[in-house]
């Protein structure tokens, strides 16, 4: 055994590649996570509304992305937005896409969640002195609501971050992705590589997820000590 | 579409179909067990090995389970240790269910509210007395939400099997899409697939979820 | 004293930084009974916790039967057998029948006699006038009819000390009286020895040996009930009494 499998990841350029590909990776993240928090947050708010047909039409929408595995949803959108809409996309996009609708489609569920939980009697106090509906979500309902949904949402993007993983399956160069050509590239230099290389993205999405999820963590215990205080 | 096409293929999916079920089913019992291991040891505070299962906990729900199967299928062979595909998948499942299922009896366990527990010491109950007849019953029926949850989502999970060539439904689906290129076909037949497992299932869990907090609290 | 049941000696007590109990002093002897007064936030709960050990304490020393209490969970846990308490929030375990609420402790905590024991508890019931709920589950119960229940649960260890916290206070009027009635009859018998804290006045005044006043975390009234509801020493207790109507 002449290489030690540690020095694969020091060889050339392998240890900024790979950090690049997380970048690539953390970009869509984030890119989706905007996009679909916003949306999320306006379907949520619509789903509280009256309207029957609005809400089953928003309902069959988020029921379709939590049923379909996110697996599924990215090779739905690969092979049908260019065959049948003839919209062709970079892999990137469409996984953009794909994680903004799902992310709006989960949010939803949490706003509507946290604005339905809000007492009743605080909606009619609102309304009794005279606010107007936007008024009484704008100052009551919401303000009440982002403590109660933080946490939930922080939980999210934790598993956003975590689905970016599957990029690798619609052609993304991300960190997996490029982690499997370095592996491939000097699998008989360094036998042993491939552990490094995969131990190492394993620990950059460690070192990612981690403070996300503690942080929720904290939030949610807080809430339960002031919910029991109570 | 093409309904030939689709007949054509519905002797390999249904292969798919029996084998994502087999390995949900797996996956599922055995990350309960791990589960209830670890929310047994953190709620009696089990020194040293509550600190251990903590590691594992951490690593398990912040790391995506496509890099776990990576680890296990690729990087182990480096070291020694060859598993079978299946075997992979099944490990990897039951590594990254097990922190999902802790997670969610500790939190039936901690959400048995602070009265509860105070007029069971009350009444003399030792800690384990007070954990067999008041916390775990009751705990048990908060956590049904969570683990009913998880349940989906450890089946929908599995779709990640097709990195490491498992041959379950989105495998098969895949395969077949890249020798036939008839992907409207395949992808349909995917999700009807999946839909058949998912929309009963969580029909069911969520009327036994009722039936169980009924039979507990009576709301 | 030979017949002292319980004694408190400089009792301080805090949530976190804030100081809740100050300096408490106070003993209660066999077969007396003490009515704990004083307004809302002025320590009751706090104090009655601190009695079996639901609340820790940073100083002070408690004597249960001239045993100093040596506050560990396991001396606790022996010693609430003999300490009974009941809450204002009538907790019956939701998921036990009535007669496994009150079976828990006689049978598992004090491993007695399973059917000496169910008689026992039918001659409880019986008396409570829910004999015929012995097999339903709490939710069927309205919360008069869980607080007596939730009573007798206590009694059924045989403890010699109970404990009752504002037991009446989340019940409707009419169901008042009931719960009030048998907690009477407990204090009637001559060995049985309690603390009450309550906001029923008359109860209060019928009921009490002593009465203990309570203001911001001390005691500022330790007085025979008799004198107590007629005579108050302090101004701050005429103050509560007239705030209380009385
Ligand atoms: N768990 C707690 N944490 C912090 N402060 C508390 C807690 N429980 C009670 N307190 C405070 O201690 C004081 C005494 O409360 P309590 O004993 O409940 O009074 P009472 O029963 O006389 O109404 C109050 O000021 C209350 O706010
Ligand atoms: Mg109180």
């Amino acid at each position: 055994m002449a290489h030690s499998g540690i020095n694969v990841l020091f060889e050339g350029t392998n240890f900024t590649r790979l950090l690049l590909g997380m970048w690539t990776t953390f970009k869509i993240a984030a890119i989706a996570i905007v996009i679909g928090l916003i949306i999320g947050i306006i379907l949520g708010i619509l789903r509280t509304f009256h309207n029957k047909l609005l809400r089953f039409v928003l309902r069959i929408y988020l029921e379709f992305f939590r049923i379909v595995p996110t697996v599924v949803l990215l090779f739905l959108f690969y092979y049908i937005l260019p065959r049948q809409l003839n919209l062709h996309m970079p892999g990137t996009q469409v996984a953009m896409l794909v994680f903004a609708l799902w992310v709006a489609a989960e949010m939803s569920d949490i706003v509507r969640g946290a604005l339905i939980s809000v007492p009743i009697h605080q909606r009619e106090s609102g309304l009794a002195i005279g606010l107007t509906r936007y008024q009484l979500y704008r100052y009551v309902l919401v303000p009440q609501a982002v403590s109660l949904e933080l946490p939930a949402t922080i939980n999210l993007i934790t598993r956003v971050i975590k689905t970016t993983s599957l990029l690798m399956l619609i052609s993304v160069m991300d960190v997996v992705n490029i982690g499997q050509q370095i592996v491939e590239a000097n699998n008989q230099k360094y036998p042993t590589g491939v552990f490094w290389i995969y131990g190492l993205i394993f620990l950059l999405y460690f070192l990612i997820d981690y403070p996300l999820s503690w942080w929720a963590g904290r939030l949610e215990k807080k809430r339960l000590e002031q919910a029991n205080g109570e | 579409m093409s309904w030939e096409i689709i007949k054509q293929s519905l002797p390999m999916f249904q292969q798919g179909f029996v084998l994502t079920l087999y390995l949900s089913l797996v996956g599922i019992i055995g990350s309960a067990i791990v589960g209830i291991i670890c929310s047994l040891v953190q709620y009696f505070k089990v020194p040293i090995l509550d600190k251990i299962l903590q590691v594992y906990i951490e690593i398990s729900k912040n790391t995506p389970l496509l890099v776990q199967l990576f680890f296990l299928y690729y990087a182990f062979p480096a070291m020694g240790i060859k598993l079978s595909a299946q075997l992979c998948g099944i490990i990897g499942l039951i590594f990254l269910g097990g922190s999902y299922m802790a997670a969610g009896f500790s939190g039936g366990f901690n959400g048995v509210s602070k009265k509860q527990v105070e007029s069971g010491k009350a009444i003399g109950l030792s800690n384990w007395q007070l954990a067999r007849y008041v916390v775990f019953p009751q705990g048990f029926a908060l956590s049904i939400p969570a683990l009913a949850a998880n349940i989906i989502f450890l089946i929908k999970e599995t779709s990640i099997f097709t990195v490491i060539a498992i041959p379950e439904l989105t495998n098969t689906a895949l395969d077949l899409i890249g020798l036939y290129y008839n992907s409207n076909e395949y992808l349909f037949v995917l999700v009807v697939a999946y839909a058949i497992i998912l929309i009963p299932l969580s029909i069911i869990l969520t009327l036994l979820e009722r039936r169980v907090r009924y039979g507990t609290f009576g709301n | 004293m030979a017949n002292e049941v319980l004694k408190v000696e400089h009792l301080e007590k805090y949530y976190q930084k804030k100081h809740v109990l100050h300096d408490i002093n106070f003993s209660i002897s066999k077969g007396e009974v003490i009515t704990l007064l004083g307004p809302s936030g002025s320590g009751k709960s706090t104090l009655i916790r601190c009695l079996n050990g639901l609340e820790d304490f940073r100083n002070g020393e408690i004597t249960f039967e001239n045993k100093k209490v040596v506050p560990s969970e396991k001396n606790w846990q022996q010693l609430r057998q003999k300490i009974g308490m009941v809450f204002q929030s009538y907790d019956l375990f939701p998921n036990l029948t009535v007669l496994d609420n009150i079976m828990l402790g006689p049978t598992k905590v004090q491993k007695r006699n399973v059917d000496e024991v169910k008689k026992e508890v039918d001659e409880l019931l019986k008396k409570v006038d829910l004999l015929d709920y012995k097999d339903a589950y709490p939710r069927q119960l309205s919360g008069g009819q869980k607080q007596r229940i939730a009573i007798v649960r206590a009694l059924a260890l045989h403890p010699e000390f109970m404990l009752f916290d504002e037991v009446t206070a989340s019940l409707d009027p009419e169901m008042v009286r009931g719960v009030l009635n048998i907690i009477q009859d407990l204090a009637d018998q001559d060995d049985m020895t309690m603390i009450i804290v309550t906001h029923e006045m008359n109860f209060a005044q019928q009921i009490a040996d002593r009465v203990l006043f309570l203001k911001d975390g001390s005691i500022l009234e330790d007085t025979p009930g008799k004198k107590f509801f007629k005579d108050p020493t302090t101004d701050q207790a005429k103050e509560f009494l007239q705030s209380m109507d009385f």
